[in-house]
Order: C-alpha cells, then sequence, then structure tokens
C-alpha cells in the first residue's frame, strides 16, 4: 500500500476536560485503506480521542490535520435510545441526513440488514442494532469511519461476524477504518496498524510486532501478550475469524 | 357568565398546542424534573413582578429563563449530580418564593391560584400573550425540530455529524420557559409540567413517528384543557387540578386500550 497522505492526522495533540487532561501528547496517522484499532483500558482516553478527531471535544493542544473534503461516518458506543420514543430505523438512518429511502436500503444492505428499515429501533437485537448503526455511518459514503467499539453488546458469534464485515467493508469500498476495541484477541486479527493508548500513545505497530513491546506487556499482562502472539502466528494460515475466535476458548 | 370562560379556554388551547411538541421532548429527554424545576421558580417571578410593579407574566418569564441558562451552564459542571442540582433550586425558589410574598403584607395574592391555577385570572391581555408565544414558539420549534430529534438520540453523534447542540438545546429550554411563564395563571406553577408530560406519554401508545406523538399530545392536551376548564367551570373546581385528572384519565384510557390491542395482536 502506498501511502501518499494520510487522511486524518494528529501531532502532539491534547485534550483537556473540565480541567482534567483526559490525553496529551498523542500521535496519529490513518491513512485511506487501513484500518487502524485503538486499544487501551478503561479510562485511557479511547473515546475522548475520537471525539478530538470528529470535533465533538475541542482540541485544547497539538494539531489535528484533516485530508481536504475527508468525510467521516461515525459510528458512537453502544447507544440506547429511549422506549417512550417512536423511531424507525429509517428515521434513525436519516436524523442528520436527509437522505431518499433507496439510499438508506442500499447502505442497509451494505451490512445486511435492509429488512430492517421500518422496524421499531427499541425491537432491534444488540447485534441487529450495531449493523444499522455500521450502516448509519457508511451512508454518506465516507472516507473514514470511525467506529467506537463496534461490538458491545452483540453476542460471541455476532462479534466474529461483524469484525469480518467491517473488514469487507474496508477490502470493497477502500475506505480508512479507525476503531476502538475491548476485545484484543479479535479484533487483532483484522487490524493492520494497533495503537495502544493510556492518556498518551504508548506503543504502536502491526498486530504481529507490538505484543512484543515491553509497553504492551506492561499494560496488559503476559497472559494477553501470549495470547496476542498465538494468533498472529496463525495469522498467515487461511484460519477463517470464526476458527481463530474458538481457539481462544479452547 | 360564559364570557368569562372564554380568554382561560383561548388561551388553555393555544398552550396546550405547544405543550404537545415541548413535552414530547420532555419525555424523550427525560426531563421531566427539569421542568419542574423551571416551573417552581415561577413564583419567584411573581414576587419580582410585584416588587418591581411589572406585567405577571413577563416577570415570570425573565426569572424562567435566567433559571433555564442558569441551568445549562450548571449542566456543565460536574460535582454535583444533575438532579441533586435541579432538587435545590427547585424547592429553593419555591420556599424563597413563598417567603417573600408571605411577608411582603402590601400585596395580596391568591397563592392558591398561583400554586394551582385559577381560570376566572385569565384575562384577555393573557389571552393575547398565548398569542404572541404561539406565533414565534411554533416556527420556532418547527425550526429545531429535526436537531433537537437528533440531540436527543445522541448528542455526540448529533455534534459530530455538525449539529449546534448546545445552541439547539438553548433555544428549547427558553421555549419552556415562555410556556411555563404564560402556562401558569390556568394550570399553575406546581401543575404546569403535568400538562407537558402526561398528554404526551398517553400519546406514545398511539404513535408510530415523532411526529405522531406531537401531534397527538397537542390534541391530547386541548381535549384534556377543554374538558377540564368546563368541568372546572361547573363545579367551581381549581381549574389546574381538573385538567391534570382530565389527561391522567385519558392517560389510563389510552393504556389499557393499547394494553388490550397489544393482547389481540399476539
Amino acid at each position: 500500500m502506498s501511502h501518499a497522505q494520510p487522511l486524518i492526522e494528529a501531532r502532539q495533540l491534547g485534550v483537556r476536560l473540565g480541567g482534567e487532561t483526559i490525553i496529551s501528547n498523542v500521535n496519529l496517522k490513518v491513512f485511506s485503506g487501513q484500518i487502524v484499532t485503538l486499544i487501551g483500558p478503561n479510562g485511557a482516553g479511547k473515546s475522548t480521542l475520537i471525539k478530538a478527531l470528529l470535533g465533538v471535544h475541542r482540541v485544547s493542544e497539538g494539531q489535528l490535520t484533516l485530508a481536504p473534503s475527508t468525510t467521516i461516518g461515525y459510528m458512537p458506543q453502544r447507544i440506547s435510545i429511549d422506549d417512550t420514543l417512536p423511531l424507525s430505523v429509517y428515521r434513525l438512518m436519516t436524523l442528520t441526513y436527509r437522505a431518499p429511502r433507496l439510499a438508506v436500503i442500499d447502505a442497509l444492505r451494505l451490512t445486511d440488514v435492509p429488512h430492517l428499515i421500518d422496524r421499531p429501533v427499541q425491537q432491534l437485537s444488540g447485534g441487529e442494532f450495531q449493523r444499522v448503526m455500521l450502516a448509519r455511518a457508511l451512508l454518506k459514503n465516507p472516507d473514514v469511519l470511525v467506529l467506537d467499539e463496534p461490538v458491545q453488546g452483540v453476542d460471541f458469534n455476532g462479534e466474529v461476524d461483524l469484525y469480518r464485515l467491517i473488514q469487507r467493508i474496508r477490502d470493497e469500498r477502500g475506505c480508512a477504518i479507525l476503531m476502538v476495541s475491548h476485545d484484543l484477541h479479535l479484533v487483532m486479527a483484522a487490524t493492520d496498524e494497533v495503537v495502544c493508548l493510556n492518556g498518551h500513545v504508548c506503543c504502536t505497530g502491526a498486530p504481529e510486532t507490538i505484543t512484543q513491546q515491553p509497553e504492551f506487556t506492561q499494560l496488559f499482562g503476559h497472559k494477553h501478550a501470549d495470547a496476542l502472539a498465538f494468533y498472529s502466528h496463525h495469522h498467515d494460515h487461511n484460519h477463517s475469524l470464526a476458527e481463530q475466535g474458538r481457539h481462544i476458548h479452547d | 357568565m360564559i364570557e368569562l370562560l372564554w380568554p382561560a379556554l383561548l388561551s388553555g388551547t393555544g398552550i396546550a398546542l405547544l405543550a404537545g411538541p415541548l413535552g414530547s421532548f420532555m419525555v424523550w429527554r427525560r426531563m421531566a424534573y427539569f421542568g419542574d424545576t423551571m416551573a417552581h421558580s415561577g413564583l419567584l417571578g411573581v414576587t419580582l413582578a410585584v416588587v418591581l410593579n411589572l406585567n405577571l407574566t413577563v416577570g415570570i418569564a425573565l426569572v424562567t429563563t435566567a433559571l433555564a441558562l442558569l441551568l445549562f451552564g450548571l449542566q456543565r459542571q460536574r460535582r454535583l449530580p444533575s438532579d441533586t442540582l435541579l432538587g435545590i433550586l427547585s424547592h429553593g425558589s419555591l420556599a424563597v418564593g413563598m417567603l417573600v410574598l408571605a411577608f411582603s403584607e402590601s400585596v395580596r395574592i391568591d397563592l392558591s391560584g398561583l400554586l394551582f391555577g385559577d381560570l376566572l385570572a385569565v384575562n384577555r391581555g393573557d389571552v393575547l400573550w398565548v398569542a404572541a408565544i404561539l406565533v414565534v414558539a411554533l416556527p420556532v420549534m418547527a425550526l429545531i425540530w429535526r436537531p433537537l430529534l437528533a440531540i436527543t438520540v445522541h448528542e455526540d453523534l448529533a455534534r459530530a455529524e455538525g449539529i449546534a447542540t448546545e445552541r439547539i438545546r438553548i433555544v428549547y429550554l427558553i421555549l419552556i420557559a415562555l410556556v411555563i411563564a404564560v402556562a401558569m395563571k390556568i394550570v399553575g406553577i406546581l401543575l404546569i409540567t403535568a400538562l407537558m408530560i402526561i398528554p404526551a406519554a398517553a400519546a406514545r401508545w398511539l404513535s408510530k413517528t415523532p411526529e405522531q406523538m406531537a401531534v397527538g399530545a397537542s390534541f391530547l392536551g386541548v381535549l384534556c384543557v377543554w374538558a377540564g376548564l368546563g368541568g372546572s367551570w361547573l363545579t367551581n373546581a381549581p381549574s389546574g387540578p381538573a385538567i391534570v385528572v382530565t389527561a391522567v384519565i385519558a392517560f389510563a384510557v389510552l393504556l389499557t386500550v393499547s394494553q388490550i390491542r397489544q393482547r389481540l395482536h399476539r
């Protein structure tokens, strides 16, 4: 892959919220066609970083550069919509962006859920809801997909499917994907670059190499590092994600 | 004698029309307590109007709007949980308002009328106030409808997608403050939020879209105001409780009907 210019570039980026420094000195580049995964413990500032990139939080220090006319599709952490709000999937998809029904169906088709278009959002299962939100993020045909814990609230098999789907979307559309994830094992196989965050960037690299970095084992312990090393070993085989996933529990 | 009822009927209708969409958002955004707090501060507005010799509606509108802005600012702090904060402001402003009114011997004010509404207190001037606010608030509501809905679903998502979330939220709060100011005479400060929330909650059972719920709430609200005022007129009951009881009955009936319908469809 030739990476001329990054779509998103953060240089020494810092965010303060309510007088408290949440992240500082973050350097990050996201290139077209690349899947970058942010990992890190709870409270490490993963969501904060993403929200700063999206313009939700103000950048308090450093620099944030987006390539000209870059569009971003955003899927926030699992959201719950109050039962009192009567809202169909179609309305959810078009809250801030008026799109004709056919365009919405097309987007839902990308995540294999076009039949849900008229369903009340409260009646969706965890997996269905995340697929709808993923389709929603894809609706504007973005250059970058930003996904904050896309598999939250999804059962294990669904998780595997969803990661595979995300990879397929990248392959088919060539967009960049920046993703926050908790489950190290599954996500590693589908990632080009891992950025490990804990208030600042601890370490970054390809999944095969990052587990050998001392900062990584310090943050996640040897257990995880070993498990992941095991996976990167199997990476070059032709195992399906589902099989890899099951190995973990052997 | 019936002509005495007209001002209350007209302004009550206008208020119920506005309360439909505003109250629906109050339900969706779980702001019932928030609305209560703003309504309770209305009593301070009465005090202000009396002390400064202002029009009553203007006095209330000033205080409720100021409180809306104050609450908006305080929401950013993280030291106090927001319901504690609302409790302090809500009961604090109610108590201060009562005390000031109790000690100012020069003014005689019908306290129970302020708290629970008095349809005979509504005059032509009040009808004009309601009309003026209706003319301003309905188009504004239509304008902020879609962005406010997006914020209600998920604030950060709306913001990431280019919506000026703070501006929209402030406009919404000011609209509530204004409606509270004109609704006080009819329903009373203790029951204003009921007129916003109960019709909206009742309309939920009949609605498949947010717009249906808002319009349904307006429609139900108007019916409740008419029935409540009629009942209050005939029985001499205070108008606020009469309207609210009607609304509660409507809610219970619609809830039962929807439950039965659900059973049948299963």
